[in-house]
């Protein structure tokens, strides 16, 4: 992207230069140099990670289990003694291993539930983005009328009819929070499509399926990373949303949404518990929040 | 634009018939029926019982019924509570949750476009960061950790406000629910009004009135406001649906009367009726919103034709 205005002079010093830097950097060599250079990115990635080796080694990192009683230690606030480092709830179970199995439950909802979003929604995006013309049309008003409907009611409506099993919040979340994702996979399709290398496929006999998989979804894959980062909070947010309402995991598996509720129930004798699920609940949406925000920078083509 | 209002009037039928047809069929397809109880019913009270609710005909045909029904505003007993139709139930809770939201809406409107305004205006600075912190803070907390956190400091800590129910309906028992609900609205609200704002104080028509020598309070309020706030608008009727969903749990947290709460309530009761009751409505609000916000959004865009 050189304009020659300068005169030769000018051109000839940027060709040396550009002999220095014969080593190319990668669209994805650059995101990642970007994404380091934000600190607070790195640091939530820490921090991230951190509650994740947390919430997998739980079991080693207290002497309690997740569903034990201790009739002697009933919703006391966070003591050494009997290394309650968090305290107990209202039933006497130990505080801190139940917000690590929260974290737990958490986090793999969250990035199950975006899993089954992003299958579904890049491939319905990338079909209707690709064939365009009628069946574009059609796949889109179908988005567009779910797009307008009460989504979150119909997540509880499908868990209450069905039975409060894990396996199917996971399902229900994932089957409304892919529409966005395939509006933008659509939307990133339809540029691609129409660049030489997708023709030059064409020309030579690539099938239509290949060309989906092969050209078209890797090129589109930036701004989904974006959005995959921004929808597993989402998806956690919603998670806890209906353990609140008791209509999310059950006794005496526990998530963040659990916790808080039964938390938010005993405020006013045990804060503690309350404080402590409902931090680590926002400190984890805090990172996946700064990382995402860290990667559209470090991802956006417009900033270059 | 009176034959694109009709037009999107029109569009919004099929949408409402999907969510009535949706949530029925879901109902319907659910293992066990309302009277599935402990005591084993004689089989002819068992059979008055399906007739009386029309459960005897096919599902088509209980649908037909249904919508019918729906459409002159009855949506049929509730299987809970007793003696009570769910017309009657969200009649009684809909004022309440309309309250409630309306004057978060307004909350959220009022007060984030000042932040987002102020932050726009001393960009990069200390009122930029702090005003961007809590707007961040605001987005990441949701409103059912916000709405114990609230109670926990000015309910019972500081003993300034009513920590649940509406009490004697004087506007103190509102003040939590509100401002709990209208947190995360009031985030987004400022966090999209800066951004308009800056983009459009760097634009060229903001320059030819700096340089007619306008004075600043003009520019902002003829000239940028109307251009800023466009992203608001348009994300109003997501601001609505959001606010819906957040008033169910703000509902449930604070015991009020309203439809959030027979939702959450009905659901967890499996009871059917009340619960597509409710999500109808709910529905129907939604869409209608959704048209509306549409609507003024063409009436502020000069640019946005209707065709």
């Amino acid at each position: 992207m050189v304009k020659d205005v300068t005169g030769s002079g000018a051109r000839s010093k940027l060709i040396e230069k550009a002999a220095e830097e014969v080593q190319g950097r990668s669209l994805w060599q650059d995101a990642r140099r970007r994404l380091f250079a934000n600190k607070m990115a790195v640091a939530s990635m820490i921090v991230l990670g951190i509650i994740a080796l947390m919430a997998i080694f739980a079991d080693l990192l207290s002497p309690h289990a997740y569903d034990e009683v201790y009739w002697d230690y009933i919703g006391v606030g966070p003591t050494l003694e009997n290394s309650h480092w968090f305290g107990t709830d209202a039933n006497g179970r130990d505080l801190f291993i139940r917000t690590l199995y929260g974290a737990k439950v958490s986090l793999m909802v969250g990035i199950v539930t975006t899993l089954v979003a992003l299958i579904i929604g890049v491939v319905y995006g990338a079909i209707a983005g690709y064939f365009g013309g009628r069946i574009d049309t059609i796949m889109m008003r179908i988005v567009d009328v779910l797009y307008s409907m009460p989504l979150m009611f119909f997540i509880i409506i499908l868990v209450v009819v069905f039975g409060r099993h894990i396996v199917l919040v996971f399902v229900a979340i994932g089957c409304v929070e892919w529409l966005t994702m395939a509006r933008i996979v659509r939307g990133q399709t339809m540029s691609v499509k129409r660049k030489e290398f997708i023709e030059a496929a064409r020309a030579s006999g690539v099938s239509t399926p290949n060309i989906i998989r092969r050209h078209i979804i890797p090129n589109v894959i930036g701004p989904v990373i974006v959005f995959v980062t921004l929808m597993v909070p989402v998806v956690i947010l919603v998670e806890s949303f209906l353990s609140f309402l008791g209509l999310g995991v059950q006794e005496p598996m526990t998530s963040w949404g659990v916790l808080i509720s039964e938390g938010a129930a005993q405020m006013e004798n045990a804060p503690h518990m309350l404080i402590f699920p409902a931090v680590f609940l926002a400190v984890t949406l805090f990172c996946f929040n700064f990382i995402g925000d860290g990667l559209r920078d470090a991802l956006d083509p417009k900033d270059r | 634009m009176l034959s694109y209002a009709v037009r999107r009037l029109l569009e919004a039928i099929p949408t409402l018939l999907v969510i009535v047809a949706l949530s029925f069929f879901l109902m319907h397809s659910a293992p066990g029926g309302p009277f599935d109880s402990e005591r084993v019913l004689p089989p002819e009270i068992e059979a008055n019982l399906k007739a009386a609710y029309n459960l005897d005909k096919p599902v088509w045909q209980q649908f037909a019924i249904y919508l019918g029904n729906a459409l002159q505003g009855d949506f049929g007993p509730s299987f809970t509570y007793k003696d009570f139709t769910v017309s009657e139930l969200i009649s009684t809770g809909f004022p309440v949750s309309l309250k409630l939201g309306l004057s978060a809406v307004t909350l959220a409107v009022i007060i984030g476009c000042t932040l987002g305004i102020l932050a726009a205006m001393r960009q990069n600075t200390k009122t930029d960061y702090t005003v961007m912190g809590f707007a961040m803070v605001g987005i990441t907390i949701p409103n059912f950790v916000m709405a114990p956190l609230l109670t926990l400091i000015f309910g019972i800590y500081l003993g300034l406000l009513p920590v649940a129910g509406l009490g004697d309906g004087s506007i103190r028992n509102l003040v939590l629910p509100v401002v709990a609900l209208a947190l995360p609205q009031i985030a987004i609200v400022s966090r999209l009004t800066r951004g308009g704002m800056v983009e459009v104080l760097r634009s060229n028509f903001v320059r030819t009135a700096h340089a007619k020598g306008l004075p600043e309070h003009l520019i902002i309020t003829r000239h940028t406001l109307r251009a800023a706030l466009l992203p608001v608008v348009s994300y109003l009727g997501p601001a609505i649906a959001g606010l819906v969903t957040g008033s169910v749990v703000i509902e449930q947290i604070f015991g009020l009367p309203g439809i959030g709460r027979y939702f959450v309530q009905g659901a967890i009761n499996r009871d059917y009726t009340l619960v597509m009751g409710t999500v109808i409505t709910y529905g129907s609000l939604i869409v209608l919103m959704n048209l509306l916000v549409d609507l003024v959004y063409g009436l502020m865009d000069p640019r946005v034709r209707y065709d």
